[in-house]
């Protein structure tokens, strides 16, 4: 019997991020125009393993995920023991355009979530010229942080049994009991005092671009927001609130949470294709 | 509803075995009704209810008993599935020693809502 492989190919990419030397895990899968998937906070690129399994997806995209310096298995800098993690708004949109550039991508669709979909309001007002669509999952313009991040990181608590304790609500209760815990299989498995990294930039004024979302021109590249009913960290609400400031198209995604291309990839692709079409129209 | 925790807690091997290693006193406040739940080893060995002169326990969940009602419903509605999304809503307050709730917060979660498990039988 052959092997059963799926289309992912995942390989390791050396590079240059805010000046350091790099060794970024990515994957890929598909052909066709680039799409660049960014990965929730304290994860990593399994989240995207639905969508680069969809043969509706694959063949006309060529999905392209990596995960973070820090996440999943892309290896924190030389020296990172000296230091604390903290993501920033600037070096999250740097690492992305110098990925991008790393991997020779032209104008790719930029698709993120939760911090993804937050950065993605960043690079649609900093950098529209750089991306051919943009879409936000959970993308909320500034989220206030409803419990004491330093319960994420502290020798006296097991770090991924908290962090995979705390996201666990943001999941849609009528999610499939096998994606539900892979998803919650990737929190456990991230690294110290990553997630509450991240959280930096996701709850304080660092990423907080609830002022300048109204200059954001969907015309100079075409903005999606697509958020989970279930979700009550970026809410509904939230994007209603960006789309509104925006004009850019808002779909409520009905038995979803935080986490739609993970926690339930079928359901998700049903709301994502009808999207990935009009990108591929424009 | 209380009742219900012991009942499908201990009968749950899985989550028993998950909270090992908890032993604590935690509070349940529904309105101004208070109730004690003694854990032991992942297993609900004790509910007492109050009123208390001097109640012992290390965290407490406070929250109206409509909260609590929408909360333990099996399909709760949007907004009531989850302690964070409570109080994230100020709808539910978690006070006290929380280290013992944060340390085994998946635990917790799924003891705090098995009273959910009697409406689908």
């Amino acid at each position: 019997m052959s092997p059963r492989f799926e289309p992912i190919t995942g390989r390791y990419l050396n590079l240059e991020l805010l000046g350091k030397p790099h060794r970024l895990y990515v994957e890929e899968a598909g052909q066709g125009i680039p799409l660049l998937c960014l990965h929730t906070a304290g994860a990593d690129t399994r989240q995207y393993r639905g969508l680069m399994n969809d043969a509706r997806v694959l063949k006309d995209f060529r999905v392209i995920a990596f995960d973070l310096p820090w996440h999943g298995k892309s290896s924190p800098p030389a020296g990172w023991q000296d230091t604390e993690y903290q993501l920033t708004s600037r070096d999250y949109v740097r690492m992305i355009l110098e990925a991008s550039d790393a991997l020779g991508l032209d104008r790719p669709v930029a698709m993120g979530c939760s911090i993804g979909g937050r950065i993605v309001l960043h690079l649609a007002h900093e950098n529209p010229e750089k991306f051919r669509a943009l879409i936000g999952l959970e993308s909320a313009a500034y989220g206030q942080a409803y419990y004491d991040h330093t319960w994420l990181n502290r020798g006296d608590v097991h770090g991924g049994m908290v962090c995979a304790g705390v996201v666990s609500g943001l999941i849609s209760p009528t999610a499939p009991s096998a994606e539900r815990w892979e998803t919650l299989w990737h929190y456990m498995q991230s690294g110290p005092g990553v997630f509450k990294g991240d959280l930096y930039f996701y709850t304080t004024a660092d990423g907080d671009i609830r002022s300048r979302v109204g200059e954001i021109d969907i015309n100079r590249c075409q903005l999606f927001l697509l958020t989970g009913e279930y979700d009550y960290s970026c809410t509904v609400e939230a994007m209603l609130d960006v789309a509104k400031r925006t004009g850019a198209p808002a779909t409520v995604m009905k038995g979803l949470g935080h986490f739609p291309m993970s926690e339930d990839p079928k359901k998700f692709a049903s709301y994502l294709l009808p999207v990935l079409e009009k990108i591929r129209a424009l | 509803m209380l009742d219900l925790i012991p009942k499908y807690v201990n009968a749950d091997s899985n989550l028993v075995r998950r909270g090992h290693f908890v032993d604590t006193t935690f509070m349940i406040a529904i309105d101004d009704a208070y109730s004690l739940i003694r854990v032991e080893a992942g297993r609900v060995t004790k509910i007492t209810s109050g009123p208390f002169v001097t109640p012992d326990y290390s965290f407490c969940l406070r929250a109206s008993r409509a909260v609590w009602e929408k909360f333990w419903q099996p399909l709760p509605p949007l907004g009531f599935t989850d302690v964070f999304s409570l109080v994230k809503q100020k709808l539910m307050q978690v006070e006290g020693n929380l280290h013992p709730f944060m340390a085994n917060l998946l635990y917790f979660k799924d003891v705090i809502a098995a009273p959910r498990k009697e409406a689908v039988r």
